[in-house]
């Protein structure tokens, strides 16, 4: 069978006009008013993508910001043409680049519905056949005579979400609709979407910041680079490819000889997910590794001990640790410490360390000294996708006991 | 069902497209109306309001005067509400199509559905206008001890469809050129308004003796539907220059209107 979606050398070109900037005479200006200035300079925001889309795949675009991941979608959803290249589409799309298109506060949400609905390319029929089940999805069927203008912003989403979840479109393109939304109305979608892709069988295209979103909903995914795709792979490995350009923050540093110390020497120091290279993201439900390696020069070893404060992304300090139980020795050491699966929730994490002597004297502090990112995980579907509040999320023995 | 995305280069009128989408013009004028009146008092009756109030005005004030020194057929009121009624189709609907682009540009940047549908739609808003201010106008002819003629059967539905054409054409035009330049958002209601004056709107054609003036009454699209709509309920004679003239400038500015549109309308989303 033929691909359903087939994307072939397809560009975008931009072009930027640059304005006359410094130097402004009024002889420069006046000249201006009759001289058009050609200073336009080409940006393309795609530059020869290509893959094709299998029927009933689920595929994720990721990608930073500005790497034409918008663009794609609006070529895809016909909202602009290409420059070069272009696109077989063998079903019917739709595209939610946003929820609620259309919709206009002062009509009620009746209306709405039917105008949403028809702008997404719903005939009045369909409309009318879905109604009841629309009304029902959204929950807002006590303010369906209501305009949208007096809904809570919260009852807006509910019912726009509610009108494309019925469209029957073969393909369909989905936009960062994630983003917004309560821990409710992502569960419904992202419910929703999953029935869409894996019980429908119907073709989803789905652009998300969301790395937890993307690899529960998505069998494979797509990486684009400054316009460019850079890997079409499984999402495991697309993900955690995509993951690793965009951090910049290292999770390992090996130090030079600002760290020979007459005491001691500090050689590296490196976070991984257990059983995995330090350049892979840390994972939040996987164990994670903190690897210190230093190396004592004399007998004074005996005396010193290493402890580390941990802060949050906003530089609070989240807690204090040592190697309580593990003795340092004379030569190298290689100290590990093991945070148990779940433990840290997703951010960022600064590490400052201290060389202690006799338990009290700090002989050594060096703040911020890592910084480490740890990144969403899969997550089982109907769950929250977005982020819980507070930076570690432990496990505790819970029981209930028969009174 | 196979189709294809490309860059754009032949121009058509996508008729079937817009077909295929024919329930999203019911669906934009609709709103468009429902819009327009909501949180009004008087709601739909503006549409009637509008027309009846510029003629009192005009009826006060030049009425006596143009009444007395020119030939026109029929009352004065009876004049100038026949000439806003029609000439309102033109006005209303050109300044709503002609924005209607910028007014829908969220929508445009996040969906694709043939565009003419947006700026055809807001014409057709003010049809619906006149259709309200129609019902008036019947009793107020007759209350001026005037009647529709038969040949109002032709004539009547013949104008309005003229008037259509010509703020379609020049609406389309309008919308596609205000999307790149803005100007043509603040020329605009200067524009209508003095083009009022160079329509037989508030007097008769035969106001002077200046052959500018005379020429652009006749190349002006909306003096023939305006003479059409009259003359369904007199006895005046037709001067059919000014319909031939009048009629091509329509057919001018639709397909002028059509062709810039279609031809630009792909990176409408990319400029707005």
């Amino acid at each position: 069978m033929k691909p359903i979606l087939e994307i072939q050398h397809v560009s975008k070109k931009f072009r930027l006009n640059r304005e006359q900037q410094s130097y402004v005479s009024l002889r420069d200006s006046l000249s201006g008013l009759f001289k058009r200035k050609n200073k336009s300079e080409d940006f393309w925001a795609l530059r020869d993508v290509t893959f094709n889309i299998e029927q009933g795949q689920s595929v994720g675009i990721i990608g930073k910001n500005g790497a034409g991941k918008s663009t794609l979608l609006k070529i895809l959803s016909k909202i602009t043409p290409p420059s070069e290249g272009k696109i077989i589409s063998r079903g019917r799309m739709a595209s939610l680049l946003e929820v609620g298109t259309g919709f206009h506060p002062e009509l009620t949400g009746r209306e709405n519905i039917f105008m949403n609905g028809s702008i997404l390319g719903m005939t009045r029929s369909d409309i009318k056949k879905n109604f009841e089940a629309i009304v029902d999805f959204s929950g807002v069927e006590k303010f369906l005579d209501t305009p949208l203008k007096h809904y809570s912003s919260g009852m807006q989403l509910r019912l726009a979400f509610a009108v494309s979840a019925f469209l029957q479109n073969e393909i369909l393109v989905i936009d960062e609709v994630l983003a917004v939304g309560d821990a409710e109305f992502q569960k419904k979608c992202i419910g929703k979407m999953e029935d869409v892709s894996k019980n429908e069988g119907r073709t989803v295209l789905f652009v998300s910041h969301n790395m937890a979103a993307v690899k529960s909903l998505c069998s494979s995914a797509v990486v684009l680079e400054k316009g460019t795709v850079k890997l079409v792979d499984k999402t495991e490995v697309a993900v955690s490819y995509y993951l690793k350009g965009a951090s910049d923050i290292l999770n390992k540093k090996t130090f030079d000889d600002d760290y020979n110390k007459p005491d001691f020497k500090l050689l590296e120091l490196s976070l991984h997910s257990k059983g995995k290279p330090s350049e892979e993201p840390l994972i939040e439900n996987e164990e994670i590794e903190l690897e210190t390696q230093i190396e004592f020069k004399n007998d004074s070893y005996a005396f010193y001990h290493l402890t580390y404060h941990l802060y949050n992304e906003l530089g609070e300090a989240m807690f204090s640790f040592w190697h309580k139980d593990v003795n340092l020795r004379k030569g190298s050491n290689k100290i590990i410490c093991t945070f148990p699966k779940s433990f840290f929730n997703t951010g960022s994490y600064y590490l400052t360390l201290f060389v202690v002597k006799n338990k009290t004297e700090v002989m050594y502090k060096e703040t911020d000294i890592i910084s480490f990112v740890v990144v969403d995980g899969d997550r089982p579907m109907g769950t929250w996708m977005g982020r819980e509040p507070g930076y570690i999320k432990p496990t505790f023995t819970w029981r209930n006991e028969n009174i | 069902m196979e189709y294809e995305i490309k860059p754009k280069n032949k121009l058509s009128l996508g008729l079937d497209e817009l077909w295929q989408f024919r329930e999203l013009f019911y669906m934009f004028t609709w709103r468009d109306i429902k819009v327009k009146y909501k949180q009004t008092v008087l709601g739909v009756l503006w549409a009637v309001l509008q027309p009846a109030a510029m003629t009192a005005l005009f009826t006060l004030s030049f009425g006596h005067l143009i009444g007395q020194s020119y030939q026109l057929n029929m009352p004065y009121p009876v004049f100038a509400l026949s000439g806003f009624i029609i000439w309102n189709i033109f006005s209303s609907g050109l300044s709503s199509s002609a924005n209607s682009m910028i007014t829908n540009s969220n929508i445009i940047k996040k969906i694709y559905f043939p565009r003419l549908i947006i700026p055809v739609s807001s014409v057709l808003v003010s049809i619906i206008d006149f259709f309200m201010a129609f019902v008036i106008f019947i009793p107020v002819l007759y209350y001026y001890d005037c009647s529709f003629h038969l040949r109002a059967l032709i004539f009547v539905p013949l104008s309005i469809l003229l008037a259509c054409m010509s703020t379609f054409g020049l609406g389309l035009f309008l919308a596609a050129a205000n999307i790149k330049y803005r100007d043509f958002r603040y020329i605009l209601p200067f524009f209508i308004q003095a083009l009022l004056f160079a329509t037989p709107v508030i007097y008769p054609i035969n106001l002077t003796n200046n052959k500018v003036f005379e020429f652009l009454m006749l190349l002006n699209p909306m003096s023939a539907p305006i003479e059409l709509f009259r003359s369904s309920f007199t006895n005046s004679q037709m001067d059919f220059t000014l319909l031939t003239v009048s009629i091509s400038t329509s057919f001018c500015l639709l397909l002028i209107g059509i062709y810039y549109f279609r031809k630009t309308e792909s990176y409408f989303a990319d400029l707005v």
